[in-house]
């Protein structure tokens, strides 16, 4: 499509004025507003913001929550040629310092009076920066900063400007060209300054509608818009989607209310990272277990017939006469009551993405007959790279190449993608451009992966995590880190894992266990303990983990690239794994390298084949004073698998 | 601070409050201004709240008088108080505990309903259209109590902090123009006390509502108040802002003891 998103706007104001295009629910009503009131409020924010002198080009920085006043004013900003760059409105104010002065902000219109506070916090490091408005006035009539201002008012302002100039908004839309800068999202570097990805209109537009038509999302679609609008994944489903199709997106009251609005929605597509279907399914269970024991006994029943029931036929596979009845029971008693209390009645589409999901928690929600999915993708691609089809929905992978794009397995194992959705490269940053841009138009995305033989994208692990084993019986083979780690932490019973093997001849694993699941396993078994380092050393508990392991070695060995990977020997630590004391990052990923550093003598021990290890080691408390801990822990054997060799 | 105090509004003089023979308040003075935060402290059983009894007419001062807004009265009435835009907290909460947050905060809109039993039993066309406008009141004041997640949530399910705001709600959607509030921020963490010393600031400058409260959190009551009164064993032994009231001998010795 070639056109820009304040086109797309106009031409559902001039087709379908009088359809609802956002709802928010205030004062406990849920407020439309239509596309033709859309239409001439994003007129009056952008003839208010040309008359406080937004120019062309400028970047212009968006903060808060998905409001409609504040999608408003990013259709504004691209209608004068401006590019909106949403931000996290969680971060702190030294977080954005960069992003403002990378990008020269001078303009910035925000949600309310925290977000105000922080902007000027950050004015003091950033003084170009000269307006800012807000669109909550709520604890902000005292405030008498320069250039500080309502967004209320602006918007009159640029209504009365619009009246005296009715060409003005129409003519400055006409300016843009599709392949002008429509966005700019920040990614947060897990090294370095965060990397300013640029999009153009075509990019962003084309990769909604790849998606739109692979689902076939109509103008009928309800959303209900959650996650920070900074993220690339909000921002595709309920901004560029939106602009596509035409479909109605809705604002919760606050982030408080999002189960309570979710229910009364009832959003026909749906978009989530894995950690909301986790709590979901959690809650459901911690009410079940509070429920009477008829229906929890009528909820476990119908539950274990859904899960063998329930994903063969969302796969359209052919289910006999009888499961074929008792679902259908099921879901008159269970199901159909159990979607409508998550507000997934009327789904039709549910997408997954950002991290892998369990396998259980996948296969629970489809089995209740949510269509859930997942898509791969990732900022730099505007989203839309695969995408599983209805009836293909697996666990393990991530679905097939949508339309345009072409994905390639370089040498090393990463996935190359080419597609008309790639950034035009990283703001003010050519080197980190052509770190990732070849000039052929390939895209590096730093994942390992292949193509499985039903032509699903699998991913295995970031492609510099992937190592390889060296001598023993699995000499060569490929290690992915990840990949077992998360395999592990998909047991109820593991927290977390680190895995190692690269360069060594058998994969080894030292875990956390979960300390309320495992402790709530021991006190049902009626096994003392005594705080964690005391549970995490038992032998029952060594017998449960092993299990797990074993598990997993069994799938391992039927993945023909990946059976080298099975994990001989395992410890369990006698400390969680602690942000704190450096061993996770904090977005709660482990640091491989630095784990095994610190607990060398623990590594050692795993590789000398010992059946036990004393550790001491240094641990920082909360109120920043230190102590040490010292354990002598057990080392078990796991029983691997002879590889299954695949016909693929 | 830009919120401007304006003439006293409501006038306290030599009341004195017996029981039997105990004395609970002796020849106690005092005055409010208009749209000012002001607070009454004292130890436990300094007879706090016997005042704020006397100001909503729960008790019956046997001396003294209270004047509001240029009225004058030896003792208060309670309904006549509220209808002459009093309302107050409760420090034991005495909310509906069955009822939903709404209907909790709807039931401060008694006093200005005006259709009877009969036309809102049959949802008459008035009565109805009367309820919709009070529901749109009560929905300002939940979303600016930020209590919207509990809307329909009975009252004795939510946590204490909670249910101290909506106490407050329903104060609120009697439109006072004074609010009596008796030891608002009583059993509440930190964070649940920072939470509510906001809501009464931005009580008293976006409604410009006059506010007298009790308190027993020091470091709250200097943060937040105009002027203070401090009563022991029921008499008045400080009033001034903070600052004064802070270096009053006597309250120190009655707050920490003296050493002789």
């Amino acid at each position: 499509m070639q056109t820009t998103f304040p086109r797309l706007m106009l031409k559902h104001a001039a087709e379908r004025p009088g359809a609802p295009a956002l709802r928010e629910k205030e004062y406990g009503i849920w407020q439309t507003t239509h596309w033709a009131d859309l239409s001439r409020l994003v007129e009056s924010v952008a003839c208010g913001l040309h008359q406080a002198g937004l120019q062309r080009g400028e970047h212009m920085v968006v903060v808060g929550s998905n409001r409609p006043r504040l999608y408003a004013t990013m259709l504004a900003a691209q209608s004068l040629g401006a590019i909106p760059v949403p931000l996290y409105q969680d971060a702190a104010a030294a977080e954005c310092v960069f992003p403002i002065t990378n990008a020269e902000v001078r303009f910035c219109v925000v949600e309310d009076q925290e977000q105000v506070d922080k902007m000027l916090e950050v004015r003091e490091k950033c003084p170009q920066l000269s307006h800012i408005y807000y669109d909550d006035p709520r604890g902000l009539r005292k405030y008498t900063e320069d250039g500080l201002g309502a967004l209320e008012e602006l918007i009159a302002a640029g209504g009365v400007f619009a009246k005296q100039h009715p060409q003005f908004f129409a003519e400055e839309v006409e300016k843009a060209h599709y392949t002008d800068v429509a966005a700019m999202f920040f990614t947060s570097g897990t090294t370095g300054n965060p990397k300013g990805v640029v999009h153009t209109h075509s990019s962003l537009i084309d990769r909604a509608d790849a998606g739109a038509e692979f689902d076939k999302l109509t103008n009928s679609e309800d959303v209900l818009a959650y996650m920070p609008p900074a993220w690339i994944g909000q921002n595709i489903f309920s901004y560029a989607q939106w602009l596509v199709c035409g479909y109605v997106v809705n604002c919760p009251e606050s982030a408080a209310t999002v189960t309570i609005d979710l229910k009364e929605i009832g959003p026909t597509y749906y978009f989530a990272p894995p950690r909301v279907f986790e709590g979901m399914l959690t809650s459901v269970m911690i009410r079940m277990e509070d429920a009477g024991s008829f229906k929890r006994k009528m909820f476990h029943y119908f539950m274990g017939v859904a899960k063998k029931v329930g994903p063969a036929l969302m796969d359209g596979h052919s289910v006999g006469l009888t499961d074929r009845l008792v679902y259908a029971l099921g879901n008159w008693m269970v199901y159909g009551p159990l979607r409508n209390n998550l507000g997934f009645s009327r789904v039709r589409v549910a997408y997954t993405a950002g991290e892998a999901i369990g396998p259980d928690l996948f296969t629970f929600f489809r089995s209740i007959g949510v269509n859930i999915k997942q898509l791969y993708g990732s900022t730099e691609t505007a989203v839309f790279v695969c995408l599983q089809p209805d009836n293909e929905a697996r666990a393990d992978t991530v679905g097939v190449p949508c339309k345009g794009v072409e994905i390639k397995v370089a040498e090393n194992g990463e996935i190359m993608v080419k597609s008309p959705g790639l950034l035009k490269g990283y703001y003010k940053n050519p080197e980190a451009t052509a770190e990732v841009l070849t000039p052929d138009g390939w895209y590096h995305t730093s994942d390992a992966g292949f193509i499985d033989s039903h032509g699903h994208l699998k991913i295995i692990d970031r492609v510099k995590d992937v190592g390889r084993i060296h001598g023993g019986a699995n000499d060569g083979a490929m290690f992915a880190p990840k990949y077992v780690e998360n395999k592990l932490k998909f047991f109820p019973h593991i927290k977390e894992v680190v895995a190692y093997g690269d360069q060594r001849e058998k994969v080894c694993v030292m875990l956390n266990i979960d300390f309320d699941a495992v402790g709530n396993w021991a006190e049902r078994r009626n096994l003392p303990y005594a705080g964690y380092t005391d549970l995490a050393q038992k032998p029952e508990v060594y017998q449960l983990i092993k299990e797990c392991v074993e598990k997993v070695n069994a799938d391992l060995a039927e993945d023909a690239l990946l059976a080298g990977s099975q994990v001989s020997r395992f410890l369990v630590l006698h400390k969680e794994l602690d942000a704190d004391d450096g061993e996770l990052t904090r977005t709660n990923k482990v640091r491989r390298g630095f784990i095994a550093e610190k607990y060398k003598p623990l590594v050692d021990g795993l590789y000398e084949g010992k059946t036990e290890q004393y550790i001491e080691t240094v641990v920082k408390f909360e109120d920043g004073r230190t102590g040490s801990v010292s354990a002598t822990l057990k080392i078990s054997d796991a029983k691997t698998f002879t590889p299954v060799k695949a016909a693929a | 601070m830009s919120k401007k105090i304006g003439d006293v509004i409501l006038d306290v003089n030599n009341i004195s409050l017996r029981f039997g023979g105990v004395k609970a308040l002796t020849d106690i003075s005092f005055n409010v201004r208009e749209h000012e935060v002001r607070a009454i402290i004292g130890p436990n059983g300094a007879g706090k709240s016997s005042m704020l009894n006397c100001i909503n007419g729960v008790y019956q001062p046997q001396e003294g008088s209270i004047t509001f807004k240029g009225q004058t009265f030896d003792h208060m009435n309670s309904r006549q108080v509220a209808e002459m835009g009093i309302a107050r907290t409760f420090q034991n909460l005495a909310l509906f505990k069955g009822m939903s947050v709404i209907d909790n905060i709807m039931t401060g809109r008694n006093l200005r309903i005006k259709s009877n039993l009969f036309m809102q039993a049959l949802r008459l066309g008035p009565a109805q259209r009367e309820e919709e406008e009070h529901r749109e009141f009560v929905e300002h004041i939940i979303d600016f109590l930020e209590i919207q997640a509990f809307r329909k949530t009975p009252v004795g399910q939510l946590p204490y902090g909670l249910q101290k705001r909506v106490d407050l709600g329903r104060a609120l959607a009697m439109e006072p123009q004074v609010l009596l509030l008796d030891e608002p921020m009583a059993g509440m963490n930190m964070e649940e006390k920072q939470d509510m010393c906001r809501f009464i600031l931005d009580v008293n400058d976006e409604f410009g509502s006059t506010i007298v409260l009790i308190e027993h959190d020091m470091g709250v009551v200097m943060d937040i108040s105009d002027r203070v009164v401090v009563l022991d064993y029921g008499k008045k032994i400080g009033d001034g802002t903070p600052e004064e009231v802070r270096n009053n001998e006597e309250v120190i010795s009655a707050y920490l003891g003296t050493s002789h």
